[in-house]
């Protein structure tokens, strides 16, 4: 199958620091891959790279064939390129169903609207309703967000995310702050994602990668180091070299 | 019955506590103080409709401020506006009808706000600030300068409306005037109340808190300000164009930073964020001054200075944001 999504040797580099160097990749739909890597090894920077909310110094980035460089964030979102965020960013005083609500609303193009509010919209209810329940916000649902613990949050940041129905969707850490318990409620969300979208998880969490990719791909230092199989990146000698620290003696070495 | 079907879903999902019901209290409130006020000062129906203007302007600081979090210093540039459009209507092309006037100063209004809202928003946080600023005394100079239009310094004068729906004329005592702003602010207000709930005041209380992930929804901040900013203008023009009405005359010191300024404290003494808040801060603000600067006009400043260093001291979220606060704890015990 074609990509939907491709990435052509994107670079940036802040200061001196090449965060991303040179990174390749290409995304079929509903291909679901793992995007692991040390700390500080430039996944949420690549991210914020193909999202808008960086510039990169140079690559290209495609969605559906159409290219993306020079777009701003929103316009990446309204084509079908969605993320979520690493450290959460919500409304503090909205209510989880009031955050649904507005990303339903927008995917449909009724944000703009000046009168009628989304309480007397059956199908919006319904679909917020459906969200609620898969990330298991039920009970939070109508507490302001400030008020609910973080772990709930992560989850309302996941339904935002599939609330705007995206062709491509990059999910920035999603277990990180969920309590182990609640950790199978994002693997179920996941398991019920659309057959045709494109999924790229950064996490942490190996069972979690292990249950979910069918690809592996790690960065380390700004550099894909590998790509490929779930079964053969703990074999990999360079993975483990870099899972090890060696990676930074290597770079001041060159 | 399909309780899955989404009608039925609707019905399951329990309601906000507060909706509907409160905002007929509110109109109910606005309407009976309006009655308190012509029964307690028949005298002086020209400040309380003076206050009805400002009030509207204060609502228009607060779409913009209190909803979308763009800070302003310059807005009696939309209140000038539209109290110059309505003046001009009326004294230079003899367009006298009150609601005609009205809908030219709702027209100036959100010229003025879309002029005001291109510049501003160009800027971030304190750079909004002097942008607002620089755009109200820009307005100023220019209604300064063209005098044949605006007559200058000495105020735009031969305003001189018909009556009402020809029947109810402007007499001394400004009753037709302050019925005029009474129903105004009422339909305003009502206004307001949607579009505060609407999917589109929603988005605007999403941008106050955060403007990352609104665009990470894939909606545009600008065009979504912009638009609040006309809304803004229209509410700030109508007011303006009451008080061309109420006084036949229109001065320059309705496009001024100092009316700027006043406005921002009336609703930071109200509550920012809350239509309320912006009303009962304009009702106590001048209603105070207009106390106090006749008992002791020396020391008027001085007393109002103290009032609000002990609002933002002791309640932050100004008179309505802290009372409603106070309330939303005894009841949640
Ligand atoms: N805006 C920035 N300016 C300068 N340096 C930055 C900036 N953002 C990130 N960096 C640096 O780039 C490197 C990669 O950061 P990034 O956040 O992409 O890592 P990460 O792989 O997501 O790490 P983690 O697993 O901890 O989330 C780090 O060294 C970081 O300090
Ligand atoms: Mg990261």
């Amino acid at each position: 199958m074609s990509a939907v999504f491709e990435v052509e040797r994107l670079s940036k580099a802040f200061g001196g620091l090449a965060v991303t160097q040179a990174v390749s990749l290409a995304m079929a739909p509903g291909d679901r891959v793992a995007l692991i890597g040390p700390n500080g090894a430039g996944k949420t920077t690549f991210v914020n790279l193909v999202t808008g909310h960086l510039k990169p110094d140079s690559g290209v980035v495609r969605l559906a064939g159409e290219q993306l460089n020079g777009m701003n964030p929103m316009q990446r979102v309204q084509r079908g390129l969605v993320r979520s965020f690493q450290v959460t960013r919500l409304f503090p005083e909205m209510t989880p169903r009031e955050h649904l609500a507005l990303a339903v609303l927008q995917r449909q193009g009724r944000t703009g609207r000046l009168f009628g509010t989304f309480w007397s919209m059956p199908e919006v209810l319904e679909e917020i309703e459906v969200l609620l329940r898969t990330l298991g916000l039920e009970a939070a649902a109508d507490r302001k967000v400030a008020e609910i613990a973080y772990g709930q949050q992560r989850l309302l940041e996941i339904a935002l995310a599939l609330a705007l129905r995206p062709k491509v969707l990059l999910l920035d850490e999603p277990a990180a702050g969920v309590p182990q318990s609640e950790t199978p409620r994002i693997e179920s969300a996941l398991a019920g994602l659309p057959a045709d979208l494109a999924v790229l998880m950064i996490e942490h969490d190996m069972d979690l990668v292990f249950r979910f990719a069918k690809r592996v791909i790690v960065l380390a230092a700004g550099t894909i180091i590998f790509d490929g199989a779930p079964g053969d990146v703990t074999k990999d000698a360079r993975v483990r070299e870099a899972y090890l620290g060696s990676y930074a003696d290597d770079r001041s070495a060159a | 019955m399909d309780a899955n079907h989404p009608a039925n879903v609707a019905a399951q999902i329990a309601r906000p506590r507060f909706s509907a019901s409160a905002d007929w209290i509110g109109l109910a409130a606005i309407f009976a103080s309006a009655v308190v006020g012509y029964l307690l000062f028949p005298n002086n129906l020209a400040l309380l409709t003076r206050v009805i203007g400002i009030v509207m302007l204060v609502l228009s600081v607060d779409l913009v401020t209190g909803f979308c979090g763009v800070a302003t210093l310059g807005h009696a540039a939309l209140f000038g506006a539209g109290a110059y459009a309505a003046g001009i209507a009326a004294a230079h092309f003899g367009i006298t009808d009150p609601i005609a006037m009205i809908a030219a100063g709702a027209a100036g209004g959100a010229v003025a706000g879309l002029i005001s809202g291109l510049v501003v928003l160009r800027g971030h946080g304190l750079g909004q600030l002097v942008l607002s600023i620089a755009i109200v005394n820009l307005f100023h100079e220019a209604a300064n300068k063209v005098a044949s239009w605006t007559g200058g310094s000495d105020g735009l004068t031969d305003i001189a409306p018909s009556p009402l729906f020809g029947v109810f004329a402007f007499d001394l005592w400004g009753r037709t005037a302050y019925v005029l702003g009474i129903a105004l602010l009422v339909i305003v207000f009502f206004l307001l109340q949607r579009l505060s709930r609407s999917p589109f005041g929603m988005l605007c209380r999403g941008i106050r808190q955060d403007p990352i992930r609104v665009a990470a929804m894939g909606a545009s901040v600008r065009k979504t300000l912009l638009k609040m900013y006309i809304i803004s203008g229209m509410v700030a023009g109508v007011g303006g164009g009451l008080n061309a009405i109420s006084t036949q005359v229109v001065g320059l010191d309705s496009l001024s930073f100092t009316l700027s300024a006043q406005a921002l404290v009336m609703l930071v003494l109200g509550g920012t964020g809350s239509l309320y808040g912006a009303i009962i801060g304009t009702v106590v603000f001048m209603l105070f001054e207009d106390f106090v600067s006749a008992a002791n006009p020396f020391h008027w400043l001085t007393i109002m200075g103290a009032l609000l260093v002990g609002v933002v001291l002791f309640a932050p979220r100004g008179i309505f944001g802290t009372a409603a606060q106070l309330f939303d704890r005894r009841r949640r015990r």
